[in-house]
């Protein structure tokens, strides 16, 4: 008999990784304890850093969805939708800085503002019908790994296509007039961006819930994402599907896009990269090919980011908590699919199909 | 589509003109996408010929020579004189799209949006002449082109091959033109040099010299095969194996030991790198290629044994124990290979694309970590840690990259002897299992976790090794040398080169990280490269350049059964109408 080195599969693995867990856990909790009882934040900035951690989070939410959505039917994680975000937003820039030089952007802002969204909608959708056409379509036989591999490949292209294309230089999106300043609600003083970005992103949310539920194109989408065989015999283009589902989950990264530029005003072709990991944390989070999951998981991580780094490390006198926010992102994705790979509202995908 | 087809005058495979014209119109995007990401303007300065065609143009001419040839071969059922003309109109119609590029971009300013619109560009297009003359030149240059490509493309196999051997010699000996006059101006082939090589890419008459040549050779192959064939199977018997392997060293191993001083010290530095690169190949192989765990965070272990490496060795560490770099590269392997087993563990249970991300996430969190202020006291922060000693062996101390590199190739081939003897051992073959089908594998006795973890922990210490001598050759490490894109270079080389083929790591290294260097206008064009090769690889070439024995074979089964596949799918469907 083959001697072995470890002496059960179960054990080792089990106690490293509840190790790691409870280890995790004592930092959160000690250092969530040592903050609020040094009360190095006033309850009002603990406020502050919610709403801004909701409007961020319904920026991963919306971009969460299109990974939601394509994961739902074709079991595939498409890793460039981080650039398709970035790339509605980018060319997006150029109509909304030529509409602030001549002035049309503050003298009709709603009409401006919904030409850009339009434009930036428009654009990410068209790049990932392209990518669903030449990169992804031939490979919907291939080994599971293939095309994951061709989507991190297709990912750094349009990354550095942009690059190449518009050159490195960072671009900053003008200011809206209306948009700056902020409103008070019930006592609570909220910039009034943020409140914009929160409300646009539910909106949005609520659309694609009915639109998925209630169209015939919906009921199609869903009718494939449980059996694609079935579907086709049904009389369902499952083609066509998979391109509509590509087109929905670009359209709303196109949207987020320019909530996130509202938001952030940067723009470069990096921009998608870590919002990208972030929405596929959230999706993960929620239960990956789960929409409401995938919403509930996006609002979620982006309070805990929010919150999360000044609650856990600033009361161990841990130095420049912020520049952790990612690293907690990050691990919360190894954390969830690690003990519940299922996500708060998923079935068992992450094991069984994965 | 059917309706349209049988309408057209012409034949069988129904391909039209209006095919042509979609061929000519994706070629016309794609080519002026290649002008306006700047690769035409970059490469504008050197020349393939010198004085006579740059590689700018080159590289736009060759889009429509491809183009004619794709097409080609698409209308080979039809007469040679329908495919040039396909190729001529599909070269027409890429010509038009650039030539309405270059009206546009002299009339309107696009310089605002394509950084790369610039005046050189449109010059250079426009051969120096106003923008209709140099456009009309342009179509018309780009449909010969196109139909010349149809036309070898039709022409006999033997004279096909040959003509593309020719044209790529030339171009690539033209493009390499820098790294061959350095490699040729000692010694006795300083004429050589001379002869085919001008101040910026080839004398007009060394192009017409290799063209000849290259074709000749092509040309003469068959008959050269014939007389080699006797020896070569001689060779190949069974009992010879140890007379073949004994040849291939005795030419191989003194070539590799003079090539830094053939080289000299710029070339080497680049040697140097393309094996770091070939080290941590080798070692996510055995990860990915051997065992199919996909690790995107393989930049972590580089990281790690290069961090272990500066906190031993470096006087002004944290520890500043001053160790020796032979004291330090085995507890920076260790290190690395402790890193990959603990790493390791959470993901065991994880599979296929959802193990990607995770690594991905643990190399993030690894460089985060160097990076914050938390661990600045220790480890540095973004100032990273300097005074790392280069090695010292026996008394010489390896100073620069031509010392360094025997440090290297050491560890390179230590490293392929391992993967090597692993590859068909029990180990190995343990892994390739697991790789085909983890729930079969666990059902014939094959413990998952162990062999995992045995995949982590060997490909996380070669990796360490390749960042201990990192750490050592640079002198100082910072955060940003971790980044993602280290772990994206090294899994582009793997599937260029074949996955879990090991000269396919050689290749993938020399193509993808010695190239770029070599060319270095080309090296910002690097990453944009890389995305591409992965895309084109997995579309068209899924097993790479050098495929393994075993993953050649399976692929052909693959798609065979494809094949048989969509044939009675196609069956199907005819008897359902």
């Amino acid at each position: 008999m083959r001697k072995r080195l470890l002496p059960s599969q179960f054990d080792i693995t089990s106690v490293v990784v509840w190790g790691i867990g409870i280890l995790i856990l004592a930092v959160v909790v000690g250092g969530s304890i040592a903050t609020l009882r040094q009360g190095i934040y006033a309850p009002s900035v603990w406020l502050d850093f919610f709403i801004f951690g909701l409007a961020q989070g319904s920026v991963y939410a919306l971009i969460a969805l299109g990974y939601t959505l394509v994961y739902g039917v074709l079991f595939m994680i498409n890793f460039a939708h981080g650039e398709v975000f970035m790339s509605g937003m980018y060319i997006a820039f150029y109509f909304a800085r030529a509409f602030d030089e001549s002035g049309f952007l503050n003298r009709n802002p709603i009409v401006a503002l919904l030409i850009i969204t339009l434009v930036s909608m428009t654009v990410s959708t068209s790049i990932a019908v392209v990518l669903e056409r030449v990169a992804y379509r031939p490979l919907r036989r291939a080994p599971r790994l293939v095309p994951l591999i061709t989507a991190i490949g297709a990912s750094f292209f349009l990354q550095n296509a942009f690059r190449g294309l518009f050159g490195p230089r960072t671009k900053v999106y003008p200011d809206v007039d209306i948009l700056k300043g902020s409103w008070t609600v019930f006592g609570i003083e909220i910039l009034k961006i943020q409140v914009i970005v929160i409300i646009a992103a539910l909106i949005m949310m609520i659309g694609l819930y009915l639109f998925v539920q209630y169209t015939k194109v919906g009921r199609a989408m869903r009718a494939v994402a449980e059996d694609k065989d079935a579907a086709a015999l049904m009389g369902i283009d499952v083609d066509r599907v998979i391109v509509i589902t590509f087109a929905v989950g670009a359209a709303l990264a196109g949207a987020a896009g320019i909530l996130y530029a509202l938001l952030f005003k940067q723009v470069t072709h990096t921009v998608g990269f870590i919002p990208g990991i972030k929405a596929f944390t959230a999706a993960v989070l929620g239960g990956i090919g789960n929409i409401p999951g995938a919403m509930l998981g996006g609002l979620f991580l982006g309070i805990f980011e929010s919150l999360g780094p000044n609650l856990f490390f600033s009361g161990l006198n841990i130095p420049a908590p912020n520049q952790l926010k990612d690293a907690i992102a990050f691990t919360m994705l190894v954390l969830v699919l690690i003990f519940r790979p299922t996500g708060i509202l998923g079935e068992a995908l992450a094991e069984k199909k994965a | 589509m059917s309706s349209s087809s049988y309408s057209s005058a012409t034949l069988s495979t129904g391909y039209t003109w209006r095919n042509a014209l979609k061929a000519g119109l994706i070629f016309g995007i794609v080519t002026l996408f290649i002008v306006l990401v700047g690769l035409v303007n970059t490469f504008g300065e050197r020349d393939i010929i010198y004085n006579v065609i740059s590689m700018g143009q080159t590289l736009l001419l060759s889009m429509s020579i491809i183009g004619g040839y794709l097409t080609g071969r698409r209308t080979s059922d039809q007469s040679p004189g329908f495919s040039a003309l396909y190729g001529l109109i599909v070269g027409l119609t890429t010509g038009a799209v650039i030539g309405l590029y270059l009206m546009l971009a002299s009339t309107v300013n696009l310089r605002d949006i394509f950084v790369n619109s610039s005046n050189e560009l449109l010059t250079l297009l426009s051969f120096g002449m106003d923008p209709l003359a140099g456009a009309a030149v342009l179509v018309v240059l780009f449909g010969v082109f196109g139909a010349v490509g149809a036309l070898i493309s039709r022409s006999a196999p033997l004279l096909r091959r040959a003509l593309v051997t020719g044209l790529l010699t030339v171009v690539v000996l033209g493009v390499l033109e820098d790294f061959l006059n350095v490699l040729l101006s000692t010694g006795f082939l300083k004429p050589v040099a001379g002869f085919l090589f001008a101040r910026s890419g080839l004398t007009i008459e060394g192009a017409v010299v290799l063209f000849v040549f290259s074709t000749g050779l092509r040309l003469a192959q068959p008959f050269l095969k014939r007389t080699t064939a006797p020896a070569v199977e001689w060779l190949d018997q069974p009992g010879r194996k140890p007379v073949k392997y004994g040849l291939i060293t005795i030419v191989v191993l003194p070539l590799l030991l003079s090539l830094p001083w053939v080289l000299q010290l710029y070339l080497s530095d680049v040697l140097d790198n393309v094996g770091l690169f070939i080290l941590m190949g080798l070692g996510l192989n055995i990860v990915v290629g051997y065992a199919g765990l996909l690790d995107l965070g393989y930049v972590a272990f580089f990281a790690i044994g290069a961090y272990t490496t500066a906190l031993l060795t470096s006087p002004e560490s944290y520890l500043g124990w001053e160790w020796t770099f032979w004291e330090a590269l085995p507890l920076a392997m260790l290190a690395a290979g402790l890193a990959g087993i603990l790493l390791g563990v959470p993901v065991l249970r994880m599979r296929g694309d959802y193990l990607a991300i995770v690594t991905l996430g643990f190399g993030e969190i690894i460089r985060l970590l160097a990076l914050s202020e938390a661990l600045k006291p220790y480890i540095g922060g973004s100032t990273g840690i300097l005074g790392v000693p280069k090695p010292v062996f026996f008394g010489i101390e390896l100073k620069d990259a031509q010392y360094l590199y025997y440090v290297i190739l050491a560890g390179c081939l230590i490293a392929l002897y391992v993967s090597w003897r692993l590859s068909d051992s029990r180990i190995g073959r343990a892994w390739i299992a697991m790789r085909e089908d983890e729930d079969v594998a666990e059902a014939m006795g094959i413990n998952l976790v162990q062999y995992k973890l045995m995949a982590f922990a060997t490909g996380a210490m070669f990796s360490g090794m390749a960042g201990a001598i990192f750490a050592s050759k640079l002198g100082s490490i910072f955060p940003h040398s971790f980044n993602l894109l280290i772990s994206i270079n090294v899994l582009s080389l793997i599937i260029v080169g074949g996955m879990a083929s090991l000269p396919g790591v050689f290749v993938g290294a020399l193509i993808l990280v010695g190239l770029p260097e070599l060319l270095r206008e080309f090296s910002e064009y690097r990453l944009l490269m890389y995305g591409a090769a992965l895309v084109a690889m997995m579309l068209l070439k899924p097993e790479g350049f050098w495929p393994a024995a075993q993953r050649r074979r399976e692929l052909r089964a693959e798609r065979e059964a494809a094949a048989a596949k969509e044939m009675a799918e196609a069956v199907v469907t005819t008897t359902a109408e």
